[in-house]
């Protein structure tokens, strides 16, 4: 908790979000949560299990773990983030919100022609994105980029990249992961949003359960030469303690794989893969209203 | 245009007046594909060795590294063969650089059918068909080593990303130093009445023999050089080609998607003389010597200049 305080500290100087408690920082993930899915509600369109899995990774980072600026979201030595898994645009426009980059107003406009917030993130439309993508796989090998302009113009930042697990099936992923090793990034930190499933997936006769998956995932972002961390994706304490630890490592990137659940905290999404991107009735609405009421 | 007869590799230009870029800039790094060597590019690597970041064998991690590098401030030059860049990092480039619109130069090398015996996986004649497509990035064919430097120099200072088209073997120097390069500019290199010939690239000083062997046999040419092949320099074009009897495109590129279909696209827009589009066919090439390729696809300037006289005769 120390790290933590003293990282809100730095937050508070730079005009971040502050935060007293854990406790507010569950009120705050609990209250992205909600913008995602009346994002996607509002718009009738939109994927909702990611954006569910990654919010309280997301939550961390934005309000605690990057050095950003809401006043200054083009600070040049801000840290850098990355959503790879772009389609979870509804969980990263939310979380801009939660911090004032972007108007909680503005997610009413999620996907609509004109809008700064479009399906998949644009770093010219929306304030505090600060990478395009929506094509699943490239998101590692710009971060990489940006980690290495980091070290060469001997700038502070740090960069994040946050991956889904069905995404790391795209061989670009384990190019920008040779290149991050073999450059020594020790200033790049890869999450990936390990909920198991994806659109379509496997034949789940033939697939190993997760938890066998999952060691398989560790030994080969190890095999690649970076250091990786296994954490609940939903622990909050825990993702703290993943970043602070990644802080403390030299030479190499950091990869935490955050076992996650795909459709977080609404009961009848959870593990359920139909909700990928189903669209969300009225009666739906009203059972995750009741089940988000804070 | 002069009559010098010297010769020079757009490629080894390119090299020599990026590192004299470098010097000044620093700013500039190469985001080199492991085809560095065959781009122009040892001097650079050491002289600059912590700005030649070597990607390796990865040409899809090679455009988003460049991209990152752009995105914080650096004027990232890409480097590896026209047919991996445009073939192979398509996606990468249309989502992290032309949809971002970073400044990253994409530096295809080996463009073209003379690219060195390496025949139909390593030759691409469908390169600017394939990123001329792509809105938001800008498409450059030198045609030799003084306008490769001018062209380079006004890549680096683009405010979008760019794809810089290199040769491998030695082509004429037409242009001088007072040569006035800007990227979005058609240069009128020769007035005519009878036909306006249209070239690119490297093609361009093989055009200009075509327009004086066409003008000894008595048919007037007219020889516009189109460096840019997007933005295309419409009212040049346009202005060029009207009132012609025949309209010529002759490029080192499929007929399909290059020159030939951007004039095409000008022409069914305004006035129409017939085209004729010189170029590959619409095929993929065999390995060969230089010689024996220009002859077995029909691009030799004598040739070119049958065909154009055939078209204009059987009128």
């Amino acid at each position: 908790m120390t790290v933590f305080c003293q990282q809100y500290r730095e937050c508070r100087e730079l005009g971040g979000v502050d935060f007293v408690s854990f406790s507010e920082f569950e009120a705050v993930s609990r209250r992205v949560r909600r913008l995602v899915v009346d994002t996607v509600y509002g718009a009738g369109a939109g994927h909702i299990g990611g954006p569910l899995s990654a919010v309280d990774i997301l939550t961390v980072l934005y309000h605690h773990e990057m050095r950003i600026s809401v006043s200054d979201p083009e600070w040049p030595d801000r840290d850098r983030f990355i959503l790879s898994k772009g389609h979870s645009s509804p969980a990263l426009y939310s979380v801009l919100a939660s911090c004032g980059f972007i108007p909680e107003e503005e997610l009413w406009t999620f996907d609509e022609v004109g809008s700064r917030l479009q399906a998949h993130p644009d770093m010219h439309k929306t304030p505090g994105v600060d990478m395009s993508t929506g094509s699943l796989g490239q998101g590692l090998s710009a971060g990489a980029g940006m980690a290495l302009a980091a070290k060469l113009a001997s700038q502070p930042f740090r960069v994040y990249v946050l991956l889904g697990d069905g995404e790391c099936q795209e061989g670009q992923v384990w190019e920008a992961a040779m290149f991050a090793q073999r450059f020594a990034l020790d200033n790049l930190v890869a999450v990936v949003d390990w909920n198991g499933l994806q659109q379509v997936g496997w034949d789940l006769s033939d697939q190993p359960s997760r938890e066998d998956t999952l060691p398989t995932a560790v030994e080969k972002w190890r095999a690649f030469g970076w250091h990786t961390a296994v954490v609940d994706g939903h622990d909050i304490g825990a993702l703290v303690n993943a970043f602070d630890a990644a802080r403390k490592v030299t030479g190499q990137p950091c990869v935490i794989l955050a076992t996650t659940t795909k459709g977080k905290g609404i009961s009848f999404m959870e593990n359920d893969n139909a909700w990928h991107s189903r669209i969300i009735t009225e009666d739906d609405y009203a059972a995750i209203c009741a089940e988000l009421a804070p | 245009m002069n009559g010098t007869v010297q010769a020079e590799a757009t490629r080894d230009a390119f090299g020599a007046e990026l590192l004299d870029c470098a010097k000044a800039d620093p700013s500039i790094v190469v985001v080199d594909a492991d085809l560095g060597n065959a781009i122009g590019l040892v001097q650079f690597r050491s002289t600059f060795p912590a700005r030649y970041i070597q990607v390796g064998i990865a040409e899809q991690n090679a455009v988003g590294v460049a991209a990152g590098l752009a995105a914080c401030g650096f004027r990232p030059v890409l480097t590896s063969f026209a047919a991996f860049v445009a073939c192979r990092c398509l996606d990468q480039i249309r989502v992290s650089v032309a949809q971002t619109g970073l400044p990253v130069v994409l530096l295809g090398g080996h463009s073209g059918l003379l690219a060195g015996r390496l025949g139909k996986t390593h030759v691409t004649m469908e390169d600017l068909s394939i990123l001329r497509s792509l809105p938001g990035l800008a498409c450059v064919a030198p045609a030799d080593g003084v306008e490769m430097r001018k062209a380079l120099r006004a890549c680096l200072a683009y405010p979008g990303p760019t794809y810089l088209r290199a040769t491998r073997d030695a082509t004429p120097t037409i242009f001088t130093s007072d040569h006035e390069f800007a990227i979005g500019r058609a240069y009128m290199l020769r007035e005519g009445a009878d036909i306006c010939l249209l070239s690119s690239g490297t093609m361009t000083p093989r055009a200009a023999q075509v327009a004086t062997l066409l003008s000894d046999l008595g048919y007037s040419t007219a020889l516009v050089h189109v460096p840019t092949l997007k933005p295309l320099d419409i009212q040049t074009v346009a202005t060029a080609t009207r009132g012609k009897r025949l309209v010529v495109t002759y490029e080192d590129h499929s007929i399909l998607g290059g020159l030939g279909s951007a004039v095409a696209e000008v022409l069914f827009e305004g006035d129409r003389p017939p085209l004729l589009r010189i170029g590959t066919e619409d095929t993929y090439i065999d390995s060969g010597k230089n010689d024996d390729l220009l002859e077995f696809y029909r691009l030799e300037p004598e040739v070119v200049t049958g065909r154009i006289v055939n078209a204009l005769e059987t009128q």
